[in-house]
């Protein structure tokens, strides 16, 4: 074939028999075909179940820009967001960091991004991996039914935008930003971590009330009444039970505790801190879901471009640099590697749900022993689509982190405590050890361990109202100084009176460390 | 599915969060620009490009768990040898030979660098000296633009329509859509009269009257001039023809001018290229050096490089006089100097230094500037600073009337006046 005919049929010929598309270039209809032909194996053979799909084609300058105001495509302004964008810009420009190929937002439909200069094998694999894959999970995993409103959040942050841009009009660009820096540094403070109780309804507390007398009136016995009653305690402990039980004391949502008790706060800077606050609490599932998330987008594209070659609807050429994308995602460095920057949750979620489906259709008498539920039972995608719903990170490796996966990563467990001269290596790949390593890399993601546990438990409001929050310690840990000290000046701000944070060692009950900050000024 | 394209969605989204950005961090930016002047070139302060300015002034804190302390645990991939309850010696601090968890949030950047434009640039840079809105007014308006003639538009005023041209191209029309000219129209119209008058061939005739209707009626079809055809004369606005400008720099640099004197002498050569640069399409500099002896150096050596020796300054300005006569003739070159010197000169040089100057520089001159630099703790003695022979010597030909600023600076603050003073209208160089 001479030179002419390659490029007479690159351009316009007609595509070889069954393929989806050939060379890098792509169009709106390549996409559609590709997009057509992933959803057949998607929800035909993988049994995925999705959100509707809106794909978006933008460029690089818009994506450094979704990067920056955290993945969001509408948000409201602040300058941490122009500092994000030029670090990222600056070191995209120098060619130290790729661009993510795609963002996805949990939202119904769900939207994915995808960058004009990719190509057309790295649409395929953007659609597989997040219009696919971080698509089922958002939609089935409990932790985003439970926390997120997918329906919802696309106008919620129109809202805020909105909210937040008329604040700005109204009040001046240097109050809201007040009120936005302060609510930034507590968003770490600002979920809360366990579902509450629904708040009863007016209506359902009178029945409640009327039950309760009800059934005081059939349980009374008047015999009872001669019973001795212990003494009544002092006063002071029932008024500041009382007092803490009214402010629902203690509370580790600082934002929400803010919102709805700081003295000093304007209604409209109470809704600024509702709103980073909502923020904060919808993106709390990703935090916990990251390996499992990730690992799952990962297994679905890879399952879905290993088809596509399969079935020859891809060539070997779109197949290779596929597989170079995927193997660069998918790479583990090991510790005493210069690049090392812990555990890759791309490639621990993926090998994780490719050893699931080793055991389901494959076992060894290992795993059988190990996993009694699912080896040999075959339908690997029915074991990983339960998977896929009804676990988060901790409790995946809790589950299903197996023997054969920590001897192949080669897994060992190191313990630096502070007071002793060496580290000291506490377990490695062995058989005493799997479930010591299994546990330990389960609460590197437990947030329980991770997350400092800090709260507000106090607040001397017969006195000079000064709020009282208190770090448990864990294994020692003190909270890192300066950005502490910036922290709590920020809710101090917000507070409006004096702050106070202990830090306590629960396992002696000492007080080993304070802050304390006073409100600068006032807000309002 | 949808698919949608928001590449053609207005750009820049990010810029308000950008600007928002620069205004928090602009105290940091301002303090870095005015930082980076110094180690820059003069020219490249044209490129603008990058500072860094710390990161800590807008860090964004949280509440978090120290990295130092305490009990730890990592779970490491990638065991080699290692058995259970060995111990291995604590990797030294810093090191992250022991893998220490990867710093969530990307904490450890030391600097933040980002990216100013030029105009971005000279705009911090000027408002550092507070350039007031007068000499910027200026600044923007030095340019002067011309009107060229620049094709045809098929748009324009009848005052500017260009006949032939229309001409031309209704001609063009008439011929491609086969207008009929009027000579076939009238010989068809004389062979019809000649065949009535004859009726030799009734066929002929009345195939000729057929022909004739068809062509007066393509010719109402057709019109001799149709609007597609005007064209006017287009004009554009191009700036004026552009002048060049070269500007001299002429320091002292015997040993007794210390490393500020040159840093201001540095700016305010600086703030004059950066105002020339404005003004002309073409700015030069020549850096010319002197002790006991001058010359033409690049601005390496001219700030940098370590010289001593003693004061002849005639030297500099016969230099620049050679210069100026090899490379920039006064009748085609905008000629600016800027002098700068602590102010001593070898007494016996001051009369022959009066003359050069009075008699040759001067007149070449647009503007000559003469910054006589001290020392930042000077305090003045009795009634005042001791004058400085050179500082004598040019007053005494400034009040026979010659063209020339002189200033005096200890401070960075100070240089702005003399620039100020230089580059003010003329009405208001009485006020300033």
């Amino acid at each position: 074939m001479s030179l002419a005919d390659l490029t007479a049929r690159k351009t316009a010929g007609p595509l070889p028999e069954g393929l989806l598309f050939e060379g890098a270039d792509w169009d709106f209809g390549t996409i559609q075909r590709v997009f057509d032909a992933i959803e057949d194996i998607a929800v035909g053979e993988l049994g995925l179940d999705v959100y509707p799909n809106q794909i978006e084609v933008i460029t690089a300058e818009q994506m450094l820009d979704a990067y920056s105001s955290i993945g969001m495509p509408l948000f409201y302004k602040h300058w941490s967001f122009g500092k994000h964008f030029a670090a990222h810009e600056a070191s995209y420009r120098k060619g130290m960091r790729g661009l993510a190929y795609e963002i996805v937002i949990n939202s119904n439909p769900c939207i994915s991004y995808v960058m004009e200069e990719n190509t057309a094998t790295m649409q395929a694999l953007v659609i597989a991996h997040a219009a696919f894959g971080h698509n089922h999970f958002f939609k089935n995993n409990y932790l985003f039914k439970q926390w997120t409103d997918a329906d919802g959040i696309l106008d919620y942050l129109e809202f805020a935008k909105g909210f937040i841009s008329d604040c700005e009009e109204r009040y001046g660009h240097a109050q809201v930003e007040m009120v936005l820096d302060a609510a930034h540094a507590l968003m770490g403070q600002a979920v809360h971590r366990y579902p509450r109780k629904m708040r009863p309804d007016l209506r359902s507390e009178e029945k409640r009330e009327h039950d309760r007398r009800l059934h005081e009136e059939r349980m009374y016995n008047d015999l009872w009444r001669t019973v001795p009653t212990k003494e009544r305690g002092a006063p002071d402990d029932g008024d500041l039970l009382r007092r803490r039980a009214l402010l629902q004391l203690p509370q580790e949502n600082i934002l929400y505790f803010l919102e709805k008790t700081a003295p000093k706060l304007a209604p409209w800077q109470r809704e600024v801190l509702r709103i980073v606050r909502l923020i904060a609490q919808y993106f709390y599932p990703q935090g916990q879901t990251k390996v499992m998330n990730e690992g799952c987008a990962t297994y679905v594209h890879y399952k879905i471009m290993t088809r596509l070659h399969e079935t020859g609807k891809i060539s070997d050429g779109a197949m290779l640099e596929f597989l170079r994308s995927h193997t660069n995602v998918v790479y583990q460095p090991q510790f005493d590697e210069p690049h090392y920057g812990g555990i890759n949750p791309y490639a621990l979620g993926f090998a994780m749900m490719q050893d699931i489906e080793r055991i389901c259709e494959d076992p060894s008498d290992e795993d059988r022993e190990w996993f009694p539920d699912i080896a040999g039972r075959g339908d690997h995608m029915a074991v990983l689509r339960d998977v896929w719903a009804n676990y988060r990170d901790e409790s995946f490796i809790l589950q299903f982190l197996s023997p054969h996966l920590m001897r192949q990563l080669k897994f060992f467990h190191v313990v630096d405590d502070e007071d002793e001269p060496d580290l000291e290596v506490k377990a490695i790949h062995d058989e005493r050890g799997y479930r010591k390593l299994r546990r330990a890399l389960a609460r590197q993601y437990d947030i329980a361990h991770t997350d400092a546990d800090i709260q507000i438990v106090d607040v001397d409001l017969a006195g000079d109202r000064r709020l009282i929050l208190q770090h448990s310690m864990l294994n020692r840990i003190t909270l890192e100084e300066s950005d502490t000290r910036r922290t709590l000046q920020h809710l101090a701000d917000l507070w409006g009176y004096d702050v106070l944070m202990r830090e306590v060692d629960p396992e002696t009950d000492m007080v080993v460390r304070e802050h304390t900050a006073s409100a600068r000024r006032r807000l309002v | 599915m949808h698919i949608v394209d928001r590449r053609l969605n207005p750009g820049g989204k990010s810029l308000a969060n950008r600007q928002r950005f620069l205004r928090r961090a602009k105290a940091l930016v301002k303090r870095a620009v005015r930082d980076s002047s110094k180690e820059r070139s003069i020219k490249d302060l044209e490129a603008g490009g990058e500072v860094s300015i710390p990161l800590d002034g807008v860090r964004e804190p949280r509440l978090r768990r120290s990295s130092e302390g305490g009990v730890r645990d990592y779970l490491l991939p990638g065991n080699k040898d290692y058995v259970e309850g060995e111990r291995i010696p604590r990797p030294p601090r810093g090191g992250g030979g022991g893998g220490s968890q990867g710093s969530p949030g990307g904490e450890g950047e030391d600097d933040f660098r980002f990216a100013l434009s030029h105009e971005e640039f000279v705009d911090l840079f000027l408002e550092d000296l507070e350039l007031p809105d007068l000499a910027k007014r200026k600044l923007a308006t030095t340019e002067q633009l011309s009107w060229r003639r620049a094709g045809f538009s098929v748009t324009g005023s009848p005052a500017n329509l260009a006949l032939t041209r229309t001409m031309r191209n209704s001609l063009s029309r008439r011929i491609a859509l086969r207008r009929p000219r009027p000579d076939a129209i009238a010989a068809l119209q004389a062979e019809i009269e000649e065949l009535e008058r004859t009726h030799d061939d009734p066929i002929r005739l009345e195939e000729a009257r057929e022909e004739l209707a068809r062509m007066r009626k393509r010719t109402k079809a057709i019109p001799w001039i149709d609007p597609i055809d005007l064209r006017y004369r287009r004009s554009e606005a191009t700036p004026r023809p552009i002048a060049q400008a070269v500007m001299f720099c002429l320091m002292d640099v015997s040993g007794s001018m210390t490393e500020h004197m040159k840093d201001l002498a540095k700016r305010f050569f600086t703030l004059l290229y950066l105002f020339l640069k404005r003004r002309y399409k073409h700015v030069e500099i020549v850096f010319i050096r002197h002790t006991h002896e001058a010359s033409e150096v690049d601005e390496e050596t001219f700030f940098y490089s370590p010289e001593t020796g003693g004061t002849v300054v005639s030297t500099a300005l016969e230099e620049m006089i050679r210069v100026m006569h090899e490379r920039y003739r006064p009748e085609d070159w905008n000629i600016y100097a800027a002098q700068a010197s602590d102010g001593d000169n070898t007494s016996s040089d001051n009369a022959k230094t009066a003359a050069l100057l009075t008699d040759q520089i001067l007149p070449a001159c647009q503007y000559f500037a003469y910054l006589e630099v001290g020392r930042e703790d000077d305090s003045p003695m009795g009634f005042g600073y001791r004058q400085s022979d050179l500082w004598r010597t040019y007053d005494l030909a400034r009040s026979a009337g010659a063209q020339i600023a002189m200033r005096k600076v200890r401070h960075r603050r100070d240089i702005y006046p003399v620039f100020r003073e230089l580059f003010a209208k003329k009405g208001e160089q009485k006020t300033a």
